[in-house]
């Protein structure tokens, strides 16, 4: 029956659809990573494969230019220090949200919900107005941008360990309890070791969007020292730049995809202890 | 452990966050809404808050609908082109998305998980580094204009990065179409195939199966997708700056940038601002709220 039905030339309009629109989507950013590895300057006429934007250019590449080596650094450190921060945070408001009743919690979540909405650009300008019109214990640069950062990430990890708490149930952790578990106990012997793949995945998550993040990490930089990569392709894509910049957007996409695929093992081994799903549609599914 | 330490366990792990929310989230909008309604320092153009809710004054606020609607309404250009830009992209996102979801729900059989994987795929991109990608195949010497005249043969140069709205609406769904086709397939893949088999079974025709299960078993994920990809195009300025970086494509995030790098013009961003979250504030609300509802179901 299955079979029949993929036959029929509805199927194959389908899939064309998605064929081409899979090309569309994915062989413009192969063909600015190929063009990272061009022997020459240009960005559309290929002059032979060199490593010269990554490492050897004496000026240029990634390696020798101070700006371009600091914005990759200063990326990948925001985002590390912000899912290091985000991720407990999140998860400690998922479980105390399940349980909590009253006003305050049903304003964090709903608060929670709005930052996931809310335009950036609003959260941005409203954290610079605050650090520049009233006295802050920190000023723009690096704290500001992981403030900004893990407000406007928090929703991430909560909205997905609430998903996975709904799943779970409270019936192991009320066994645990009824076994002599403390209520933290329990959530810490039963119940955590259950949300490790949810937290898994969200980490992955808000790393990779604080890669990707623009609009928060401009607003709030301070100087040159806090640009990070998405800033300087911005300011720099239209002003005729040499290959060094697709190479440093493709070593941020390598970070994200590594961090993809470390998550993707991780998560595998968890899924082999619990019995679960483990293959990588229900990972990305649930990414 | 005592009944009372037991029943603060919960709000003692949510307070960090809350606190943290409510500093830099809850703190922020209100620093937001007292510079909308502050004024401005005569002297050294800086925005000077009105931190009193009863000093609020309606100064810059009107600074924005006279420009707005009045006689020298240089800001409605903007809003109505992105207004525009918006329904136009996300109609032809939906009718991207649409088809790819339900080929991926319905007849990717075995290779669904790679379909999948490759649709996610942009996720873990840079959105600038997307962006990046269309400026070098659309320079004038670019790859685009290239294929387009046959390697030099035919006299075409478009120069397709100078102020060319269709550029910025491509750009736009070309960064915003994976967040629609997620949603849409979630919507699609839980429709269960007996459901359709046993329309057809009915009678109904590929079209009618279509109108009268698929298309209302699937709103959810259409009203999710549409409102995912038009909040942050709303507030969108880097895609239409880094395609056009014309004023003829500027849009209302175009304007909040400037105003907030020229001196003496915070108060008016903060006011746009307002405006902004004004307008989004019934879809952005709904959703919220649509969100915590369908928790409460599941």
């Amino acid at each position: 029956m299955n079979r029949k039905i993929s036959m029929t030339p509805k199927a194959h309009g389908l899939a064309t659809i998605t064929v081409v629109y899979l090309l569309w989507a994915l062989v413009p950013v192969a063909i600015a990573v190929l063009f990272s590895f061009n022997a020459g300057r240009s960005r559309s006429v290929w002059q032979g494969f060199s490593l010269r934007w990554y490492t050897w250019d004496p000026n240029g590449s990634i390696l020798n230019d101070p700006s371009l080596r600091n914005a990759l650094l200063h990326t990948i450190l925001l985002a590390l220090i912000a899912t290091a921060i985000t991720v407990p945070l999140g998860v400690c408001l998922a479980l105390a949200l399940d349980r909590w009743r009253g006003r305050i919690p049903t304003g964090a979540n709903f608060a929670v919900l709005l930052s996931f909405v809310i335009p950036e650009i609003a959260l941005a300008i409203g954290l610079l107005f605050l650090i520049t019109m009233l006295t802050t214990p920190f000023g723009l640069g690096t704290t500001a941008q992981i403030v900004g950062l893990v407000t406007f990430q928090l929703s991430y990890p909560v909205v997905i360990v609430r998903a996975r708490l709904l799943t779970i149930g409270s019936q192991y952790e009320e066994a645990a309890r009824d076994l002599g578990a403390s209520a933290l106990g329990a959530v810490k012997r039963v119940l955590l070791p259950m949300l490790s793949p949810a937290i898994l995945v969200s980490a992955i998550l808000v790393f990779a969007d604080v890669l990707d993040n623009f609009v928060i990490v401009r607003y709030l930089s301070s100087d040159m020292s806090t640009e990070t990569t998405s800033m300087r392709i911005y300011s720099t894509a239209r002003a005729a730049p040499t290959p060094a910049l697709n190479a440093l957007a493709t070593l941020i996409l390598v970070a994200s995809l590594g961090a993809v695929i470390i998550g993707w093992l991780i998560y595998r081994r968890l899924g082999k202890n619990d019995g679960g799903d483990v293959s990588f549609g229900s990972f990305t599914g649930n990414v | 452990m005592s009944k009372g330490v037991q029943r603060l366990t919960w709000p003692i792990l949510g307070l960090p966050a809350v606190a943290w929310m409510f500093f830099f989230l809850v703190v922020p909008f209100y620093v937001l809404l007292c510079t909308a309604f502050g004024s401005i320092d005569p002297l050294f153009r800086n925005p000077v808050p009105a931190w009193n809710p009863l000093d609020w004054r309606f100064t810059q606020v009107a600074v924005v609908f006279e420009r707005l609607f009045g006689p020298d309404n240089f800001y409605l250009p903007p809003v109505m082109r992105t207004i525009g830009f918006v329904l136009i992209a996300v109609v032809i996102s939906l009718l991207i998305a649409f088809p790819v979801a339900y080929f991926t729900a319905k007849y990717a059989g075995r290779r669904k998980a790679l379909v999948l994987t490759l649709l996610v795929a942009p996720f873990w991109i840079s959105y600038m580094m997307r962006m990046l990608a269309w400026v070098n195949l659309l320079q004038t010497d670019g790859i685009v204009n290239n294929i387009l005249s046959l390697g030099g043969l035919l006299p075409i140069e478009v120069n397709w990065l100078a102020g060319k709205w269709y550029t910025v609406v491509m750009g736009l769904i070309y960064g915003y179409v994976p967040y629609m086709i997620l949603p849409l397939f979630a919507a699609l893949d839980r429709i269960s195939p007996s459901l359709l088999e046993a329309a057809r079974d009915l009678g109904a025709g590929g079209f009618d199966v279509f109108k009268r299960v698929i298309l209302p078993m699937s709103t959810p994920g259409i009203a999710a997708g549409t409102l995912l990809i038009s909040l942050p195009m709303m507030g969108d300025y880097f895609t239409t700056e880094l395609l056009s970086g014309s004023p003829e494509t500027s849009m209302i995030g175009s304007l909040i940038n400037t105003s907030i790098s020229s001196p003496g013009q915070s108060g008016q961003a903060a006011a746009l601002i307002l405006v902004l979250l004004v307008v989004l504030a019934a879809p952005m609300i709904w959703y919220t709220r649509s969100t915590s509802t369908a928790e409460a179901r599941s």
